[in-house]
């Protein structure tokens, strides 16, 4: 068995929302698999139907080469899942929580428990109340690792953690990443955890898969940004509106003798050529990065994928967040 | 909602700021249920006139049924002593369990809007805002007190159209919201205390169980002579707020006049009960409780791995407040049949009607089977509460991780089942055991009398069990109604307490299986209708599952 999940045409409605919109998910065994989306795209719903705890109004899912409605028992003890609200029990403390949910999976690792409670730094005799978001996450997380699973279902896993945890979790994750067999599905809305731990990423939007791949296959759909200053002698405006013609050149602006545009990968050879005919003084490109292809898929409003204004000030707002993540 | 962060919010500085808005909000959360309990309550004493006007219409007729009723034991610890036979008194007296249901609506309402915001971290966003600290206790107090003087306009107008006295309706009113108000003030201790909503409902449940006991007692210990109080116990009715509320004497026109003083009373009770809830407000941190919490353990217990036991965990203490309460209400009750004997030899004048009834054994058994119907609906509400664990687990998001492992629903489920349906049926037992045993120290019978009374505790179970697998029903395959299952309740409570008073149709008293169970419990009912209960309890419950098997958790 080399998929440790798939899942085409789901479809989940809840009323008059469609939550699921034909989605496919292949996930590969022993790969990290990276789940974006957007808040609300649908990752966790997507996943409840994987771990059986949702039916689906249509489509298939095998998850273990199994089928997770007819025999979950079966499955779940060969996965273990995080979710993406994590609540505690408030009477229990959270190693009672921790060993409960290992020895419900069928039992869990006393050497790696006391190894992750001491890298996540948690006191695990905290009842369920006092714990912080950060801290119920650790103690999901800890029962999770700590249980010798084939699959990891991760929803959000570092959401409410601190940078240093956040570095703890990514390491975590790397070592099951060597360990042979080891699947983990991660669902994230955050590009550099998903950029720096996955090798295959899917991007859902709307109830819907919009890309699926490498990270290096989906580099290659990205735009490169392209600014020329052309020689005084040139008309800008004829330039830009030769540079229009082409298909693939996007976000064409002009200002003075300036020239901007974004131009998709098989654009950038003609694009060039014609500035090359009229003559440039300066040319700075920017290579394609994920960040904004990823921004694209975001914005709702940006459907056709032309970055419009909006588009440019969510991007803003979400690098920042993302260099704030980073830090 | 628009109002709600208006400008008007932001004037001012002190611990209060703010009430008004707050107060506005869980008057809007409250929207459907607050007028609805007003206005049902506060009509309710006028029912009882009409009822009263048509079954005794003229004033020997009320005497004749005063004269028979003043020394019924059951009576007399449900509503309290009778103390005339004016219209006004008899609709006063069989009101007397009024004062318990807004005592408890009080606390509850109280809590609500205080410990169960703080706990579910709603109160913490409100506070960062421009509110001062004790707003959110005072806005649950005002709305609480505004709710039930609300009540008391509604009682005492609907009583004085009715053409009873102003001033015995303008009592009666005050009487029950007297109550509210006093329990509105224990609800604001227990929020105080506890970090958990829950925790702190049942501390001041079990302070209105108290106070409702210590009623019961008092009444029936100073009953020495029928007719009017006085007693070596009847200190321990004026000791409890319901007992002390039911003082005020409404239409009294035996003594005179009512005893407005007792007002005064209460109003202090209610004064000291909220200084008391604000200056532990004032000293304890946000979302902490005046209990503290201790650390727990480090590791698991080696047991602990089953959903049993998580789910003993969960429920253990629910069964031992039942467990406590129920065997609390079985001595009150035991004690009262006891006394029964009393009231029999003191009042020779009532031996026609007790022959009538099968001389003193058939009052007795009359006696009983009212008391274990009520506590069967009782353990009703347990096994409801019991039953709804599942959806409040789900509901909090704490089902989900527990089904992701190799446990099934069906046993996931059953886990928690296992206590819906023993807890409620050991407390009957219970109590039915203590109240035979009590109650057969003084007739010489232990043995026999303990074992009867756990027949007729065991009599009851059939219909506990009917509303538990109602809401397992609703919960499988109607989650979002969950709700209902304490709606059905009320609908048995209403039918029990006050469906037989009202006049109600055969078919309508019949909806509820308390009425077949009360039936059966007389020992000569057919068993037709307690195999039906327990076939369609079976019914629910496997619909029920089968719900749950299909549906998506969670269910939102």
């Amino acid at each position: 068995m080399d998929e440790a999940i798939r899942a085409e045409g789901l479809v989940k409605t809840f009323g008059p929302t469609r939550a699921l919109d034909g989605l496919d998910l292949r996930v590969r065994t022993g790969e990290v698999h990276g789940f974006l989306g957007p808040n609300g795209a649908g990752k966790s719903t997507t996943l409840r139907v994987l771990l059986g705890l949702m039916r689906a109004d249509a489509g298939t899912v095998s998850l273990l080469g199994g089928d997770l409605w007819r025999e979950a028992t079966a499955l779940h003890r060969r996965l273990a899942y995080v979710p993406g609200d994590v609540t505690l029990w408030p009477n229990l403390s959270g190693g009672e929580a921790i060993d409960l949910l290992g020895r419900l999976r069928g039992g869990l690792d006393r050497r790696r428990r006391a190894e992750l409670l001491d890298r996540f730094d948690l006191d695990p005799r905290l009842k369920g109340r006092s714990y912080s978001k950060g801290n119920r996450q650790k103690v999901a997380l800890v029962a999770a690792f700590a249980s010798d699973v084939e699959l990891l279902l991760l929803d959000e896993p570092t959401s409410g953690l601190d940078p240093l945890m956040e570095e703890q979790f990514r390491e975590l994750v790397r070592e099951e990443q060597r360990r042979d067999g080891r699947t983990v599905l991660l669902s994230s809305h955050i590009l550099s955890e998903v950029e720096a731990l996955c090798e295959r990423v899917t991007i859902i939007r709307d109830g819907r898969a919009v890309e699926s791949g490498t990270l290096a296959e989906m580099r290659h759909l990205t735009r490169t940004i392209v600014q020329a200053d052309l020689t005084p002698a040139a008309d800008a405006a004829a330039t830009a509106a030769g540079l229009a013609a082409i298909p693939g050149v996007h976000d064409l602006a002009t200002a003075g003798g300036r020239v901007s545009f974004e131009a998709d990968e098989g654009a950038l050879t003609p694009a060039l050529s014609r500035l090359a005919a009229v003559g440039v003084r300066g040319l700075v490109s920017t290579p394609p990065t994920l960040e904004e292809l990823f921004l694209r898929h975001y914005d709702r409003s940006g459907a056709s994928g032309a970055t419009t204004g909006a588009g440019a000030a969510t991007g803003a707002a979400a690098g920042g967040e993302r260099a704030e993540a980073g830090r | 909602m628009t109002g709600l962060a208006g400008p008007r919010a932001l004037t001012g500085t002190g611990v209060l700021t703010g009430v008004g808005v707050l107060a506005r909000l869980a008057l809007r959360r409250d929207r459907v249920l607050l007028p609805i309990w007003v206005y049902v309550i506060g009509i309710l004493p006028v029912s009882f006139a009409v009822t009263f006007a048509d079954l005794y219409p003229t004033a020997a007729d009320r005497a004749e049924f005063a004269r028979t009723s003043a020394g019924n034991a059951t009576f007399m610890a449900l509503y309290g002593p009778l103390s005339g036979s004016s219209l006004g008194e008899l609709v006063v007296w069989r009101g007397g369990f009024i004062p318990v249901i807004t005592g408890l609506i009080s606390l509850l309402v109280v809590i609500r809007h205080t410990r169960t915001e703080e706990e579910a971290g709603r109160r913490e966003l409100v506070g960062s805002t421009v509110v001062g600290r004790q707003a959110g206790l005072a806005a649950a107090l005002v709305v609480t007190l505004a709710a039930n003087l609300g009540l008391a306009v509604v009682t005492a107008a609907a009583l004085s159209l009715r053409g009873l006295p102003v001033a015995g309706s303008v009592a009666a009113g005050l009487e029950y919201a007297a109550a509210g108000w006093i329990f509105a003030g224990v609800g604001a201790v227990a929020a105080q205390l506890t970090t958990s909503a829950g925790a702190a409902r049942g501390i001041a449940t079990v302070a209105l169980a108290g106070s409702f006991a210590a009623r019961v007692l008092g009444d029936h210990g100073g009953f020495t002579v029928p007719g009017g109080p006085g007693g070596s116990w009847e200190w321990l009715s004026w000791a409890s707020p319901i007992g002390l509320v039911q003082r005020i004497g409404p239409y009294a026109a035996t003594s005179g006049a009512e005893r407005w003083w007792v007002l005064a009373v209460a109003a202090g009770l209610v004064a000291a009960l909220v200084a008391a809830a604000v200056a532990l407000s004032a000293r304890r941190d946000l979302g902490a409780g005046l209990l503290p919490d201790r650390l727990g353990r480090a590791e698991a217990a080696p047991a602990f791995g089953s959903p049993l036991a998580l789910t003993w965990r969960l429920h253990r203490g629910l069964l031992a407040g039942w467990l406590t309460g129920f065997a609390l209400l079985g001595l009150v009750f035991g004690g009262v049949a006891a006394g029964v004997t009393d009231l029999v030899e003191d009042n020779p004048g009532l031996g026609d009607v007790f022959t009538r009834l099968g001389g003193r054994a058939g009052l007795i058994d009359a006696y009983l089977a009212a008391i274990m119907s009520i506590l069967g609906m009782i353990a009703a509400g347990y096994a409801i509460q019991a039953v709804l664990r599942l959806r409040a687990e789900e509901a909090a998001g704490r089902a989900e991780p527990v089904l992701a492992t190799a446990v099934s629903r069906p046993r996931w489920a059953a886990s928690h089942l296992v206590f819906a349906a023993l807890g409620p049926a050991a407390a009957m037992l219970l109590a039915g055991a203590v109240t035979g045993l009590v109650y057969g120290l003084t007739d010489g019978g232990v043995g026999r009398q303990t074992a009867r009374g756990l027949g007729w505790a065991a009599a009851q179970l059939p219909a506990v069990a009917l509303l538990a697998a109602i809401a397992l029903a609703l919960f499988g395959l109607l989650p979002r109604l969950w709700a209902m299952s304490w709606a059905v309740l009320a609908a048995c409570l209403f039918i029990g307490l006050v469906g037989s008073g009202l006049n109600l149709s055969h078919w309508l008293l019949d909806l509820s299986p308390f009425t077949h169970t009360t039936h059966a419990s007389g020992g000569s009912a057919d068993p037709l209708p307690l195999a039906s209960l327990c076939v369609l309890v079976l019914a629910l419950a496997a619909v029920g599952l089968a719900g749950l098997r299909r549906r998506d958790i969670p269910t939102t």
